[in-house]
């Protein structure tokens, strides 16, 4: 489970989050909708551990550590994985080799009892992971060729996003955080980018945090709560009825 | 190669296998040899000529350089050589020095390189001057036999100015003049060792001359003299240096380099060298570019205290290209300043310089470079591409180019970028489950992807990994 208690994050000497909470247990899909300036991107960096966003106060609790003095990597070695709003090119990092180091950063092979390697057969070869990658990119409608190019180097808006996508399923974590993963997209990006989402979410059990401003991606995501921010803090939560309250009042219902 | 062969004998202790530990063996050489003293005066030039029993014109373009050396002032204009000491350096040095070192006296972290490199035991004992001589005759011989057939002369300065005199005599400071800078003319006195290569009218050279080199880089010591000619219509690929650190007591390295590009020509040139954090590198390169030839440096430095190398091209006739990709990673203590120089005299004639360096705690990066078109040179066209990353708030990069445009009817392009290594980026890659000194190798190695797949396959790993290694303060 992944507890965030009264929360309190600065950035430059400002107060954004203001006491935060949030509990999202595995296999659930938390929304959170707020309008710009709520807090929302803040609280996707301070769980990854940003450190531009200092907690100065509250508890972030993943499986029960605390893992507010945790470095970026070590938090995500734990299993929480953050797609982000702009994802950043690395040129020259080749998309296809990039996965694959994350794949065997999360697939260590087993040590033998002697101390020695032994191969796991659930682990696959460069040469399977090749093929599964260049399947998965497929289905996501990603063009093969980008798998060969820098990392979000000259990628289109949307183009990125899948590639958070793509990332997220090579990295099979435990908790996703998707900081307005829908912004940018068209209709059918969005569709399938949520459908990957919650089949994902699904079978592998994994808790979500989905962060965003429309309801568009929701409806293909069907969150078990959703939460309304402002200002800082969560100052409604519900289900489906939020959705709908934003649609049609927008932010304002909030006072 | 073996240019004491005929001065010493040696008693090998072999190597063994005690307990499961491998045991190094080391050869003794008897001291039987020429030890020279420190310093330079005429006695040692002398010397080094007698040894090697050097013809007379040899011996006396030696002479003549030394007056030369004493005469030229030390640059001022680029890296601090202030603390050299020409008094306190052997110009020629034997293997004797070296076979009283012992591999546990080596350096702790020249020992984790090469060991982190997956190095063979041979070749660490080797670089790391253990050994004073690698079996390097048996893969020389075969390479002979191969090549020989397609006339191609592939052996040792010393051995050329034996058995190529006319050849050795024609070229010998043709492009690198004793007089053209300090440490051309202290080369141009003292060298040896270094490589003769002469490629003859259409043949191709289809695989990299590399791995016969790399066994002769360190063997070819601090004053090595390299001159290639690739005749009409030739190919070849020439490969110098090793990514290992080359472990030198002695802390200067001044190394000549003269290459001839004959018509329709094409020469490759790739160095990447990693002298240990003592040396002074200063190194002049150069070549001449005849009509349709084309010579491309890639030319990749770490390591060493100072690195000053400027690889040149002289585009001397029309048609002719040249290329120069240049690669500086300067760390702790040290500063590289690398570029390149592209000089067109001819019509048609186009070159380009690509420079990418990368500076991290605290070290200096500086890329130098001249183009100059001269006139006559109608449409030609220069490219200067230089990328700068700086790792830390410590580092420092300096860009020093120079233009000179006689010819109204050329274009010089010229594109700088500096980036600083992102936060943006390190908590990308971090919140990816990479530690951040792995997400900083990634960032470089990326950055100098675009120079690093010019290289043969298993320098490029190699690359990397050093990278890898010195991103996380392994290596010194």
């Amino acid at each position: 489970m992944l507890i965030i208690k009264n929360l309190y994050v600065s950035t430059q000497e400002k107060e954004i989050l203001s006491g935060v909470n949030l509990e999202v247990k595995s296999g659930e899909i938390h929304a959170v909708m707020g309008p710009n300036g709520s807090g929302k991107s803040t609280l996707a960096f301070s769980l990854s551990g940003h450190p531009k966003y200092q907690i100065t106060k509250g508890e972030i609790n993943l499986d029960e550590n605390n893992i507010c003095e945790e470095t970026p990597d070590e938090r995500a070695r734990k299993g929480l994985f953050l797609a982000n709003q702009y994802p950043v090119a690395i040129p020259g990092l080749t998309v296809q080799s990039f996965l694959w180091q994350v794949y065997k950063k999360r697939n260590p092979p087993k040590a033998a009892h002697l101390g020695g390697q032994v191969k796991n057969d659930s682990i696959m070869s460069l040469i399977e992971f090749r093929k599964w990658i260049e399947a998965q990119a497929k289905a996501l409608s990603l063009k093969p060729e980008l798998l060969k190019r820098g990392l979000n180097d000259g990628f289109s808006g949307g183009e990125k996003k899948k590639i958070e996508i793509l990332q997220m399923l090579v990295f099979n974590p435990k908790y996703i955080i998707l900081d307005e993963i829908d912004s940018g997209l068209d209709i059918d990006a969005i569709k399938k980018i949520a459908q990957t989402i919650a089949k994902v979410a699904k079978d592998r059990n994994i808790g979500v945090i989905i962060i965003t401003h429309y309801s568009r991606i929701l409806k293909f995501l069907k969150p078990d709560k959703v939460h309304i921010m402002s200002t800082g803090k969560i100052i409604k939560s519900g289900g489906w009825e939020m959705v709908e309250k934003v649609e049609s009042q927008g932010y304002s219902f909030e006072n | 190669m073996t240019r004491f062969v005929s001065l010493k004998k040696e008693k090998k202790i072999t190597s063994k296998e005690v307990m499961g530990e491998y045991k190094y063996g080391f050869k003794e050489i008897e001291n039987n040899v020429y030890k020279s003293k420190k310093g330079l005066d005429v006695e040692v030039v002398k010397v080094i000529s007698d040894i090697k029993k050097e013809p007379l014109w040899m011996r006396e373009k030696r002479l003549l350089a030394l007056e030369i050396f004493y005469k030229k002032r030390m640059p001022t204009w680029g890296g601090d050589l202030s603390h050299i000491n020409f008094e306190d350096i052997y110009y020629y040095i034997k293997p004797t020095i070296n076979v009283e070192k012992k591999w546990e006296d080596l350096p702790k972290e020249i020992k984790n390189t090469y060991d982190r490199l997956g190095l063979p035991e041979a070749e660490k004992e080797y670089l790391g001057g253990i050994k004073a001589q690698y079996e390097s005759e048996v893969v020389y011989g075969s390479l002979q036999k191969n090549l020989s057939d397609k006339g191609v002369i592939f052996c040792s300065m010393d051995e050329a100015v034996q058995n190529y005199p006319d050849m050795v005599r024609e070229y010998f400071g043709k492009l690198v003049p004793a007089g053209d800078n300090k440490f051309a003319a202290l080369n141009s006195a003292v060298w040896s060792g270094g490589s003769f290569l002469y490629i003859p009218k259409g043949v191709k050279v289809d695989l990299p001359l590399q791995a016969y080199f790399r066994i002769n880089s360190a063997n070819s010591g601090q004053f090595e003299r390299t001159m290639i000619i690739v005749d009409e219509g030739a190919y070849v690929h020439y490969v110098e240096g090793c990514t290992a650190p080359i472990y030198s007591s002695d802390s200067l390295h001044a190394a000549v380099v003269e290459i001839f590009v004959k018509k329709n020509a094409r020469c490759r040139y790739t160095t990447i060298q990693n002298w240990s954090i003592n040396v002074y590198n200063l190194v002049t390169k150069r070549t001449w570019v005849e009509e349709n030839g084309i010579m491309e440096w890639v030319d990749g430095n770490f390591g060493s205290r100072l690195t000053m190398k400027y690889p040149s091209v002289i585009l001397a006739e029309e048609g002719a290209r040249g290329e120069i990709l240049s690669i500086a990673i300067a760390g702790k203590g040290q500063h590289q300043d690398a570029g390149g120089k592209c000089v067109h005299l001819a019509p048609n004639t186009s070159s380009r310089i690509i420079s990418k360096s990368i500076s991290f705690k605290g070290g200096r990066a500086s890329y130098r470079g001249l183009v100059s078109i001269n006139k006559g040179a109608v449409n030609s066209r220069s490219k200067v591409v230089c990328d700068a990353l700086i790792m830390d708030k410590d580092s420092r990069s300096d860009t020093y180019p120079t233009n000179k445009i006689s010819e109204p009817q050329s274009i010089i392009e010229h594109e700088a970028t500096v980036s600083k290594i992102g936060e943006e980026q390190l908590f990308y890659l971090m919140s990816r489950g990479f530690e951040e000194h792995e997400a900083e190798a990634m960032i470089v190695n990326g950055f100098i992807e675009p120079i690093a797949k010019e290289l043969p396959m298993e320098y490029s790993v190699e690359l990397n990994r050093l990278i890898n290694m010195q991103m996380e303060g392994s290596v010194g």
